[in-house]
């Protein structure tokens, strides 16, 4: 294990950026989001969630797919360069970390997307624990541990220290090339962050969501789920912003539109949500044309199909954006308390 | 690393044929004229002109059909009603083949098959309707069903009555929903006529239509005595990746592009009506 005082971190951050591009949570205009870090950047590790996930740093809310150029009767493609530069992303919470796993099922398993995959292989993953999970986390639901976040390099804060934890190879490599800067932790900073790792532990024990009930959201009682009559009254104040789809880290939806410039046409790819009428709308009709069904469709994919399709694995990592930002109290968590078996059986 | 999947080649549309008032047949090839690529009767494909849009079509050639494939396409939105503005000569981007395709070399070898299709519903079946004519020894008996709105609405025409109603064993009916001055054939919805005609419920049945025409027509073969595992359909929903990837067109845990668009009507019956 390495460390470095919190204060001193800028240099690390500037030994990065010299070789990769460096994605941390950085404060600007009162709201903290991932962005890659310029000298001088206000930045905010402790921000336990920041706005929108780190699921930017592999799938952009836009991202360019290929450009045409079209002459008369006749059409020239040309292939775009996948994205090569190195990437650090530094500060992931353990939710954001475990959310990148549920991505690569839906990216990287049968026709890879290539832009995701080229930034995945590209990029190493700093992640960081968290020192204040709040009441809206549930991450533990899902087997996250938010102590002891997935990552190349798992890091830790306590007091004044950072400590930093290399995992695989990628951050060895990492950690290696910072080793100017880092100094060898010794047995008093190993114990220090385990007292830290239980503390943090405890605190996610009391939280009010960390006890939630999944059993019987899976693929064999997806008609049972999906039939229940308390969908209607747990969609009834539902917007359709789109809010939940947004903030999310594990959704993956996206639109493919075509944009003329006047150097040729521009495909990309960008975030959509199963939430808004259009997403499903055809010339032949609207196989879900009530805003109950597509909040519907968002639950059963998260808890119940995506399982069903993954070995089980939710598409929701307790992050708890949603919790917070949807501006009609609804979220996942209303759901499972909902529709789960214990409420059932009451 | 492979090819960015969403990313489509350029194609040349070499003949355009025009089937109805609203419907038109596209002949296209890749820019070194021959067959874009292989696929199965029942697969689709991405179509696209840059800065109109793309939109996915099913491949209305039989695989046998070694020369070039042909997309019949209905005019309802903007890439189509793009198409049907076009002329002999234009390329379009292309991508697939996508989906599962219909059972044609496993299930559907040596059984009874009967076809039934109302208006552009055709379109999918024809891939197949023309791979089993081609590989007849292959297959027993054929019945095709079809109908639509009226005579001039009737895709295939000439095909259907030069060629499916001359090929051996293939019985024809078609009907239109009013009658119209020059039709001499019969009148009435697709799933009256069902009833109708001539049908072995042993036979495998293969359905394409509009919504409402599937839900009657399926009513009938129950009441005739047709299995659901003997009834198979193609499903259409909106899609932008065909991959399996842009989320929108599930039904249930099933995505239409990549575990469909075919589906058996029992493994339809245990998934969510949202389609």
């Amino acid at each position: 294990m390495k460390k470095i005082a919190v204060t001193e971190l800028n240099s690390v951050f500037r030994a990065i950026a010299e070789n990769a591009d460096l994605f941390l949570p950085v404060k600007k205009s009162g709201q903290t989001d991932f962005c890659k870090w310029e000298e001088g950047d206000k930045v905010d590790l402790h921000k336990l969630k920041t706005t929108k996930s780190a699921k930017n740093a592999f799938f952009p809310q836009i991202q360019d797919l290929v450009k045409f150029q079209v002459s008369g009767k006749e059409i020239t493609v040309e292939d775009p360069a996948l994205p090569d530069k190195k990437q650090v992303i530094f500060g992931v919470k353990a939710c954001d970390a475990a959310s990148f796993d549920i991505l690569d099922m839906a990216f990287t398993e049968d026709f890879p997307d290539t832009f995701y995959s080229a930034r995945r292989e590209n990029t190493t993953i700093v992640s960081l624990a968290c020192n204040k999970p709040d009441e809206a986390c549930f991450c533990k639901v899902y087997g996250i541990d938010a102590s002891e976040p997935k990552g190349d390099v798992v890091s830790w804060i306590v007091g004044d220290t950072l400590y930093l934890q290399p995992i695989t190879d990628k951050g060895n490599a990492l950690v290696e090339s910072l080793s100017d800067l880092l100094s060898d932790a010794d047995e008093k900073d190993v114990s220090a962050v385990e007292e830290k790792k239980a503390e943090i532990k405890e605190i996610i024990d009391r939280l009010p969501y960390s006890h939630l009930n999944l059993k019987g959201f899976d693929g064999e009682h997806l008609m049972e789920k999906f039939n229940s009559e308390k969908w209607g009254e747990l969609a009834s104040a539902c917007l359709g912003c789109g809010t939940c789809t947004f903030v999310c880290p594990t959704c993956q939806c996206y639109d493919i539109k075509d944009f003329k410039t006047n150097k040729g046409v521009r495909r990309f790819k960008c975030w959509d949500s199963c939430m808004y009428s259009d997403f499903t709308l055809t010339a032949g009709g609207q196989p879900r044309p009530t805003q109950m069904q597509r909040y519907r469709q968002r639950f059963m994919h998260k808890l119940v199909y995506f399982p069903s399709n993954h070995g089980g694995v939710y598409s929701c990592v307790g992050c708890g954006r949603c919790v917070q930002k949807c501006p009609q109290m609804l979220n996942i968590v209303k759901v499972i308390k909902v529709l789960g078996e214990k409420k059932d059986n009451e | 690393m492979n090819r960015e999947p969403l990313i489509p080649f350029v194609a040349k549309v070499i003949g355009i044929t025009e089937e109805t008032p609203d419907v038109k047949t596209f002949k296209v090839v890749g820019l070194d004229g021959k067959k874009p690529f292989e696929h199965i009767p029942g697969q689709c494909a991405f179509l696209s002109m840059p800065g109109v849009g793309e939109a996915l079509f099913s491949i209305t050639s039989s695989p046998t059909n070694k020369e070039f494939m042909e997309f019949s396409i209905k005019k309802c939105g903007c890439v189509t009603e793009w198409l049907h503005s076009i002329e002999i000569g234009q390329q379009v981007t292309l991508r697939g083949p996508y989906g599962n395709g219909f059972p044609v070399e496993t299930d559907f070898r040596g059984k009874d098959l009967v076809f039934i299709a109302g208006g552009i519903g055709l379109a999918p079946l024809r891939s197949v309707i023309n791979y089993v004519r081609d590989n007849r020894k292959n297959y027993g008996k054929v019945t095709v069903i079809y109908g639509s709105r009226s005579d001039n609405d009737l895709v295939f025409r000439s095909e259907i009555e030069n060629e499916w109603m001359n090929a051996e064993d293939f019985n024809v009916y078609l009907t239109i929903d009013r009658e119209t001055p020059a039709w001499n054939g019969h009148v009435g919805f697709v799933p009256n006529y069902v009833k109708e005609v001539p049908l072995d419920n042993a036979a495998t049945a293969v359905l394409c239509g509009p919504p409402i025409m599937i839900k009657f027509t399926l009513a009938a073969l129950q009441e005739l005595g047709f299995k659901t595992d003997k009834v198979y359909t193609t499903l259409e929903l909106r899609m932008k990746c065909a991959i399996g990837k842009c989320g929108r067109c599930n039904v249930g845990d099933k995505y239409v592009c990549k575990d469909g668009p075919v589906f058996r009507c029992d493994e339809l019956n245990e998934l969510p009506n949202e389609y």
